[in-house]
């Protein structure tokens, strides 16, 4: 077994090694950015999409790669995973999502991506060539399962990857995509299954007095933290004698200077609210990540360009008595509000990240137009990480990140059959298709 | 006397409603293939299903032209609908059961039912190595407890192995024994093996106890009955066929422990359940004759699921195993169709074996397969309607049917919601006022 292994691992960088340029011709192209393009070709060069439309003409020697039947889709992304910084949800050790502190923007993702891990090939086997990994706060219990800290709010720095590379630097597309951070909130009871069943001792910490402390407590720390990275940020450019660099007030210059959003994690209407009047007061840019509801927020967000992470559309309605679709409908509803949306998957462990696609689906049979659903895993979360002129489309110019499938990939029912990563193909077995193999043959 | 007489009631008003004919839809039988056409519904049953049929004078047309009629679905793994599901103080809790704790007020089985959902069967947790009772359930949404219930539907009991198990053991998740919760036998899968063993060692003890009593008496003899063991009264159940096992298990060795312990005992395992591991043991599952449900890609979320794989279902499938797709989930539980496509993708299943997973396979399963999981004469109106094709993502469930009457419509459902916002805010205006002025009647409650 170790050397099959060794074998197949091997044989990832003959076949990427060998070229990053060649025509895929006769397909159906469906560029994302323009319309779809029957009997079509795109050409690549050294990992370049170089051209896109019919008949092209490819220089002499160019590999050709005959599409008959086949569809080619920009590669999707995934705008909320922990690829790479988690393995086995139940496993502490395998486990490096949340850090101990309150305010934590120091810390970088990228660097603490496993590019070895199994999620990696199981995941891009559905055709997902980009993930957004970002660190996360840990639950209430402190040294529990997510990583080490209860209660963080600055969580880290959220790096945007390819689902490809020997090592993490080879993954990067942007190391620091945004800075992660959980909006205080007061979190409410949503009835029966929305903690009202709560042990005595529990629920009096979860009272609404008790939380409403902890909420101001959180909000404040929040302000003062931004206001003393503020104060780091003229000292620094006094530039007086005493000055100390210190990492973590380094890590914020760019949310305060602009370069780099905020990805916010607010759930409810209220801290969605609070999160976009808190980027207004401090004058920084945001995205609002896995919001349960949208509420009277629409206008605010489209007025202020705000985009955001719809989180997973298979959830159970945030509180009892809510509409049994409301998780379905709601990227509907933010496509009729004009809010400009990508797709994560937020399964916690990426265990659902290859089903990406499949959230997209669900939303289009309650109301979001096909068209949107498609963009919402490809190009918008190319343009909301800043780099739409990189990736998430079939155009001249941009990273030759390509899945050739069988037909529409938001269908569970339909075969990723090549997928291509900055124009190398990829290998699009795993550990599950090497076990199935192998248990399929048993005698 | 009370349930009787309900039953009555309920019998007698669904004579009294006219028959239904679903028309002009494409009908997924499951067990005799597809075709275009009606179902005839008539006194709670399927009494006819042709391209043509002949429409009752008295009957209610339901015109489901472009849609897509399926049996309804069967969750053969499901918590909903319960208070509590696991005693986990004992390792051996045969002696709870379900039936005790059904809430019917759930709304996970309304939300199930909008799912497609209409059969459950509702098992005790995963905590001890021999749960508690299980129950089969159909979700009439709106009756009572006992109306809940799935009559004629075959007693189960939830096992338990590997992981869960084994956690009481060392409840700190750190050495055994460390902190101040004691630990509770077993803490290894060894240890769920003997507990499991001495059971049913136990058991047969026991039915042996009765048998030489009845015997006794029989002769005429004077005897002493034995003690009631309430706890064993189910494991003797099991040991006479007479309730099915239902297995929590994860890994190959440990299906395969359970397997060889029902073999020396001289019973079955009915399903094994989750059974992450089942593809690697599949031979030695499909020779026992116990049925697989499972989930259709979970992975990665503990260590014993750390060689799961997609094609689990598949692999079992081939190598000659029942097996089902079940949710563990009032979340997955809302879109089984979405899983059992996923067969589809991993390890290419047909359509019909697709659909089989939540339908004929899992009524198989909970031996009630001559009554539901499939559309055919006779069997209960258990059918569910789809806009779409149930296997593609951009299906939804527009109706469902459970027994012939109408528990799901996705058009009254639009149609009720300003009813219950209106509802809702009358509520809390009332429970603001309320606050603002108590009342005299408020303060004369006794005090909890």
């Amino acid at each position: 077994m170790r050397t099959l292994t060794f074998a197949i691992l091997l044989s990832v960088p003959l076949l990427a090694g060998q070229d990053d340029s060649f025509l895929i011709r006769g397909a159906t192209v469906h560029p994302v950015a323009g319309a779809e393009i029957q009997n079509g070709s795109v050409l690549v060069r050294d990992g370049k999409i170089v051209g896109v439309g019919r008949n092209l003409a490819a220089p002499k020697g160019t590999r050709i790669i005959e599409g008959k039947g086949l569809h080619v889709y920009p590669g999707m992304i995934d705008s909320g995973t922990d690829i790479g910084l988690s393995e086995i949800g139940s496993i502490r050790e395998s486990v490096d999502v949340g850090e101990i502190g309150k305010f934590d923007p120091q810390l970088r993702a990228e660097v603490a991506i496993n590019p070895s891990s199994e999620h990696i090939p199981v995941t891009r086997a559905n055709g997902i060539t980009a993930v957004i990994t970002l660190p996360m706060a840990a639950g209430g219990d402190g040294g529990g399962r997510r990583g080490g800290g209860g209660g963080s709010i600055i969580t880290g720095q959220a790096a945007l990857v390819h689902l490809d590379g020997w090592t993490w630097e080879e993954m990067e597309v942007k190391k620091s995509a945004a800075m992660a951070m959980r909006f205080p909130t007061i979190v409410s009871g949503g009835g029966r299954f929305g903690g009202g069943d709560l042990p005595p001792d529990i629920a009096a910490r979860f009272s609404y007095t008790e939380q409403k402390k902890n909420y101001e407590t959180e909000l404040r720390e929040l302000k003062e933290f931004f206001e003393q990275a503020r104060r780091y940020q003229k000292a620094k450019a006094a530039g007086g004698k005493d000055f100390r660099t210190e990492l973590k007030m380094e890590a914020m210059l760019p949310v305060l200077e602009g370069r780099e959003p905020l990805v916010v994690m607010a759930s409810r209407e209220r801290a969605i609210h609070d999160a976009v009047q808190f980027a207004e007061q401090q004058k920084v840019k945001v995205i609002i990540a896995d919001p349960r509801e949208l509420g009277k927020m629409g206008p605010e967000l489209k007025a202020r360009n705000i985009p955001v992470i719809l989180g997973p559309t298979l959830a159970l309605p945030a509180q009892e008595d809510l509409p049994y679709d409301s998780p379905v409908t709601l990227p509907g509803d933010y496509f009729k509000a004009g809010v400009k949306f990508a797709f994560g998957s937020f399964s916690g462990n990426n265990e659902f990240s290859r089903n990406l696609p499949y959230q997209a689906a669900t939303a289009v049979a309650f109301g979001l137009p096909y068209d949107e659903a498609l963009k919402a895993v490809t190009l918008n979360p190319a343009q909301i990480w800043g780099v739409g002129d990189k990736m998430g489309s079939i155009e001249e110019g941009k990273s030759a990140d390509l899945m050739v499938t069988d037909g529409d990939p938001l269908e569970t029912k339909t075969q990723v059959k090549q997928l291509y990563i900055k124009g190398k193909s990829v290998d699009l077995d795993s550990k599950h298709t090497r076990l199935y193999q192998k248990y399929l043959n048993r005698p | 006397m009370k349930p009787i007489l309900v039953t009555c009631a309920f019998a007698a008003s669904m004579l009294a409603a006219p028959p239904i004919v679903i028309q002009n839809a494409t009908i997924l039988t499951v067990t005799k293939g597809t075709l275009t056409g009606s179902v005839l519904i008539r006194d709670g049953k399927i009494a006819e299903v042709g391209e043509k049929i002949a429409v009752p004078a008295d009957a209610k047309v339901i015109d489901a032209s472009g849609q897509f009629v399926m049996p309804g679905i069967i969750d053969c793994h499901s918590h909903i609908a319960a208070d509590s599901i696991n005693e986990g103080s004992v390792s051996v809790s045969a002696m709870v059961g379900i039936e005790d704790v059904l809430n019917p007020a759930d709304i996970a089985i309304y939300r199930a039912l909008a799912g497609g959902v209409t059969t459950a069967n509702v098992l005790h947790g995963s905590a001890n190595s021999i749960g508690g009772k299980c129950t089969v359930i159909k979700l009439r949404w709106g009756k009572d407890a006992h109306d809940m219930i799935f009559q004629g539907a075959m007693p189960g009991i939830k096992f338990a192995l590997g992981e869960n198990p084994k956690r009481a053991g060392n409840p700190t998740g750190q050495r055994i024994g460390a902190g101040n919760v004691p630990p509770r036998y077993p803490a290894t899968r060894m240890g769920v093996e003997d507990v499991i063993r001495q059971a049913f060692t136990d058991a047969k003890a026991y039915q042996q106890s009765w048998k030489d009593y009845n015997e006794k008496i029989a002769r005429g003899e004077q005897a002493l009955a034995p003690r009631r063991d309430v706890t064993l009264e189910p494991l003797v159940e099991v040991l006479e066929g007479k309730r099915l096992v239902h297995s929590h298990c994860y890994r190959a060795d440990e299906i395969l422990m359970l397997l060889r312990v029902a073999d020396d005992f001289g019973f079955k395992i009915r399903t094994l359940q989750h059974v992450l591991e089942g593809y690697k043991v599949a031979k030695e599952i499909a020779e026992h004759g116990a049925g697989a449900s499972t989930f259709s890609d979970w992975w990665a979320y503990k260590l014993e699921a750390i060689d799961a794989i997609p094609y689990n279902a598949a692999i079992m499938t081939k190598k000659g195993v029942i097996v089902s797709l079940n949710s563990d989930s009032a979340e997955l539980m809302r879109h089984l169709n979405d899983e059992a496509a996923k067969t589809m993708k991993y390890g290419g299943m047909t359509e019909t074996e697709a659909l089989s997973m939540i339908t004929i396979n899992p009524a198989k399963q909970l031996m009630i397969d001559k009554r539901v999981g499939s559309i055919e004469v006779g069997k209960d109106a258990d059918i569910t309607i789809y806009d779409k094709h149930p296997l593609s993502n951009y299906a939804k469930v527009t109706k469902v049917f459970i027994d012939g009457q109408l528990y799901f419509d996705r058009d009254n459902d639009l149609a009720e919601r300003p009813l219950r916002e209106a509802e809702k805010k009358k509520l809390v205006d009332k429970e603001k006022e309320q606050q603002r002025r108590p009342t005299p009647g408020a303060q004369r409650r006794p005090a909890a």
